[in-house]
């Protein structure tokens, strides 16, 4: 008889991944409706979840023909309890639990319920990158600047003097002075007992052959005491192979620590839009910044004439007004750096929005603050102007960009999209100072 | 012609061979050796009773992948498409939350008969799938006399394979958009593709593949001639009277028909109707027979089981488990409660086949006067008969006792729009078995339960419209959702659709129209 039991449970699963892409396709446009809000509405650090996606059960329907209430409709029920023949019954309410809307039941059960599911990490960051027109953010090869760190990693047979480790070393020294000299020691022993036994016997007469048979005992277990005395001398106090060295190896470290500074102008003319524009883009520094370092600190300043450290959500949902004067924040920067984040153990970045507008003696005040303040201490500073009108802090940073071209990169960006091509320039840019 | 051979029934049980010595082990966790013992006990005892099958194939599986069977219906392939996603995204979602437990088992309606069974199952669950899918359904799927006019078990597998690579062929030539509005357009349809009546020729894999391209080339030829613009001679305008009817005869088969006449399908759309129609046949037979085919498989590894623990093969803890399962699947909640949610097919169909074999064993007067055919008759045969050779409609309507009638308390109900209150037409008394027998006969047909929907008529001289008509069953109309489907006809027929619901007197009393997008 032919019959088989298979394993199918190391066979593929997700067999209607493809069927799942379809449908995130079809409903391409509430997702990244969905997305847009979820971006809005969560910090920086919490961006990369999924998402839960709503999509109203109307727009997912499939019609078919079927049949509406109303006509003559004869059925049939269960468990029947009082009724006789005859009996008339009020007609339940809409949808009401008695049943008698029976088999089409299932039509008529159309709630107004969303239908919710569970966008992945994974798609909702792809739905994100598309958004930004940005083709593939994982797969860009990034100029690895790790440090090395030496490790401790136990005791080795062979290294440097200068690792030799004297206490293990003679504690394994001794250990096989032990173990290789005990058997002679044992014997020896054992024959000078043998001896001094000999020796306190009265001594047969001088002529007798018992004297001189006696004599050549004594010289012989001496002879042997003595040659079993000159092995155990024999034994190496230290030999080679009991010497250990500390071993070190050498682990690559990612680049442990990086501050983040976002820098926004919140004057009055920067609207809702240019503000999302900025957390944008700061977003995606941000998830280039938490690929490379394990731990990141963020310091969000906003200014207008006057710069104030603030909290994420003051920094883009507070609203203020006033003129505008960028240095301000710059000068809050630099103090923030000197206070809390000395170069030399925290990678520095620093990203800037601003509409451009300045007061405009206050540009060139900036540049040399940039050029000399802050940049020698940054990794990476990046300026994006979210709106197009050039303006005297742009004329300014345009002259900084052509002398610290390799630490600094500016950019107008007016559509969500035009993000990206800022980005790409960072990255190049981190590949050269690398 | 393919035709599967059937044995003929047994008129009595064969005797057992040999009385184990102990029952077999009954560990919860099942182990592959398990499995295969459990199987061979449950083949030996399924052949003593002359159940016929297709040669089974027992495949273990995840929670996962159960659910990916899910999602496509079932089946082990099929082509891909968002609501077969959605449908997945659902269930997951169901299952994860703790909302619904999965199915203990799927089976595949195919030769060999593939039956699924869950790697969380018991061993005690595992023996009660075997009996259930591989003997009970797979001795349905193989001697009902729907499924061996429909459904070509042996092809099955192969054909949605081609559909897969066909459909995935299209997009990668025609676009996902253009394959997926053409698709969501024939589901809109599904229901309405298939043949109730005209017996269905079978094809081998090979023979549709090689007929493709012919029937690609004949069909778009036939389309050309019947749209062809230029009067072969000279005819006078007007002639209203010389003009066929376009079809002669109304056609029930939507999607057939569309296949073969919409004017301005490219042969690739074509063929993809033809697939989505392909399958919808395909699952017709099982919407027509499920309180026959699940009642048969629950009534099976109900005796099968049985008579294995009577023959000393099972242990008392084992029995306590599946009976267990069973009694849940079998769960009739009457009217009224908070489960009710219709009659339950499982409950039924388990009934009624349980009842025909007392009927068989132990007749009363009552029954010998209802069924003098099968009262004191053998039991086997007459159970084999009884499978082989109805549909729901016409078993409900051959078997349904007054004896099951009163266990189970039925009772119909009238619901008359034109009325205030429903009226209760009949209950299980003397007076009532006809009618109510009758009422719940006519409720598991797919003819009444499903709009009738036919082709009526094409404007072969004007605007080239389609019109379907309605036609009313007992004044029931047409649910709004109509006027969507209409707009998925037009995209199919491309030009405009009309329909028209037609009550019983006779008349007209809806009608809505779509009129396709402009062309792009």
């Amino acid at each position: 008889m032919l019959h088989q039991i298979i394993d199918r449970r190391l066979a593929g699963k997700n067999k209607s991944i493809g069927n799942r892409e379809r449908f995130l396709r079809r409903h391409k446009d509430q997702i990244r409706e969905a997305v847009r809000r979820a971006v809005d509405g969560r910090n920086i650090r919490d961006l990369q979840q999924g998402e839960d996606i709503h999509i109203p059960k109307r727009d997912i329907a499939e019609p078919v023909f079927g049949h509406a209430q109303g006509g003559v409709r004869e059925t049939v029920h269960p468990g029947n309890q009082e009724y006789m023949r005859g009996d008339r019954i009020e007609r339940p309410k809409g949808g009401g639990g008695s049943g008698s809307g029976s088999g089409q039941a299932g039509d008529s059960g159309e709630g107004d319920d969303d239908f919710v599911f569970h966008l992945t990490k994974e798609e909702f960051m792809q739905v994100f990158f598309d958004d930004l027109a940005l083709p593939n953010l994982h797969r860009t090869q990034l100029a690895e600047t790790p440090e090395w760190k030496s490790h401790r990693a136990g005791l080795t047979s062979d290294g440097t003097p200068n690792n030799l480790h004297v206490v293990r070393s003679m504690r394994g020294a001794i250990g096989r002075r032990i173990a290789l000299g005990s058997d002679s020691r044992r014997e020896i022993r054992e024959l000078e007992e043998e001896l001094e036994k000999l020796l306190a016997e009265p001594m047969p007469s001088i002529h007798g052959a018992g004297h001189a048979m006696r004599l050549q005992a004594i010289k012989d277990l001496e002879d042997r005491i003595e040659a079993l005395r000159a092995r155990v001398g024999r034994i190496p106090y230290l030999d080679p192979i009991d010497l250990r060295y500390r071993s070190r190896v050498r682990v690559p470290v990612p680049t442990s620590k990086a501050v983040m500074f976002c820098l926004m102008d919140v004057s009055g003319s920067m609207d809702e839009a240019r503000k999302d524009l900025a957390k944008r883009f700061f977003i995606l520094l941000y998830l280039f910044l938490t690929r490379h370092y394990e731990k990141i600190d963020l310091v969000f300043i906003r200014h207008h004439t006057q710069a104030q450290e603030v909290d994420e959500q003051n920094f883009f949902h507070a609203t203020e007004t006033g003129g505008t004067v960028v240095s301000s924040a710059l000068v809050l920067m630099e103090e923030i750096i000197k206070a809390r984040y000395p170069s030399g153990d925290w990678n520095i970045y620093g990203a800037q929005a601003s509409d451009g507008d300045n007061w405009h003696h206050d540009s060139g005040r900036c540049r040399e603050l940039l050029a000399q303040q802050i940049l020698p201490l940054c990794r990476y500073f990046a300026y994006v102007q979210v709106a197009e009108e050039e303006q005297n802090l742009w004329d300014e940073y345009s002259q900084l960009a052509k002398d610290n071209g390799k630490v600094f990169a500016m950019r107008k960006v007016t559509t969500a999209s035009n993000i990206y091509p800022v980005f790409r320039e960072l990255f190049k840019k981190e590949g050269v100072t690398a | 012609m393919s035709a599967v051979l059937t044995q003929p029934a047994l008129r009595a049980p064969l005797p057992l061979k040999e009385r184990p010595s102990q029952p077999l082990e009954a560990p919860s966790d099942w182990s592959f050796d398990l499995i295969e013992r459990y199987h061979d006990v449950i083949r030996a005892t399924a052949k003593r009773f002359g159940l016929d099958t297709y040669p089974n194939q027992l495949e273990i599986i995840t929670a996962e992948q159960m659910m990916d069977a899910y999602a496509s219906v079932g089946m082990p392939v099929n082509y891909r498409h968002w609501s077969y996603g959605k449908e997945f995204i659902s269930t997951e979602k169901n299952y994860r939350r703790g909302h619904m437990g999965l199915a203990y088992e799927i089976v595949i309606n195919s030769n060999p008969c593939i039956s699924y069974l869950m790697e969380e199952n018991t061993m005690a669950m595992q023996a009660l799938v075997i009996a259930h899918a591989a003997y009970g359904h797979n001795s349905f799927f193989k001697g009902n006399y729907l499924f061996r006019m429909w459904t070509d078990a042996s092809s099955i597998i192969d054909y949605l394979v081609y559909a897969k690579n066909y459909v995935a062929d299209c997009e990668e030539k025609h676009g996902l958009d253009a394959v997926e509005n053409l698709l969501d357009s024939c589901h809109a349809l599904m229901n309405h593709g298939v043949d109730r009546y005209r017996r269905p020729s079978r094809k081998s894999l090979a023979d549709e593949l090689r007929q493709r391209k012919d029937r690609e080339a004949y069909a778009q030829l036939q389309v050309n001639d019947m749209w062809r613009t230029l009067p072969k001679k000279a005819e006078k305008e007007g002639d209203a009277r010389e003009i066929k009817r376009f079809p002669e005869e109304p056609q029930e088969n939507l999607l057939y028909f569309i296949e073969k006449n919409a004017p301005l399908l490219e042969p690739w759309q074509r063929e993809v109707v033809r697939i989505v129609r392909k399958v919808a046949q395909y699952f017709y037979p099982q919407r027509q027979t499920q309180v026959m085919n699940e009642g048969w498989a629950t009534f099976w590894h109900h005796h099968l089981l049985n008579t294995m623990y009577d023959d000393g093969f099972l242990s008392d803890g084992m029995m306590i488990e599946w009976l267990k399962s069973h009694t849940n699947v079998v769960y009739q909640p009457p009217v009224g409660h908070r489960a009710y949610s219709g009659i339950n097919p499982y409950a039924l169909g388990f009934a009624m086949y349980t009842d025909i074999k007392r009927i068989c064993e132990n007749p009363t007067d009552e029954d010998r006067e209802w069924f003098p055919a099968i009262a004191g008759a053998d039991w086997l045969p007459t159970l084999d008969h009884a499978m082989r050779n109805f549909k729901d409609e016409s078993f409900i309507g051959q078997y349904l006792s007054p004896n099951l009638m009163r266990e189970m308390r039925l009772f119909s109900i009238v619901d008359d729009e034109k009325e205030k209150e429903l009226e209760v037409s009949a209950i299980h008394d003397g007076s009532g078995y006809s009618r109510v027998r009758e009422a719940l006969s006519r409720q598991y047909d797919l003819g009444s339960r499903e709009p009738n929907i036919q082709v009526w008529n094409v404007n072969l001289r004007g605007d080239r419209s389609l019109t379907l008509r309605h036609t009313q069953h007992n004044d029931r109309p047409l649910h709004d959702s109509a006027n969507e489907v209409l707009k998925h006809a037009t995209r199919l027929w491309g030009f405009g659709v009309h329909l028209e619901s037609v009550n019983s007197a006779g008349e007209v009393s809806k009608r809505w129209s779509a009129t396709p997008p402009p062309l792009p």
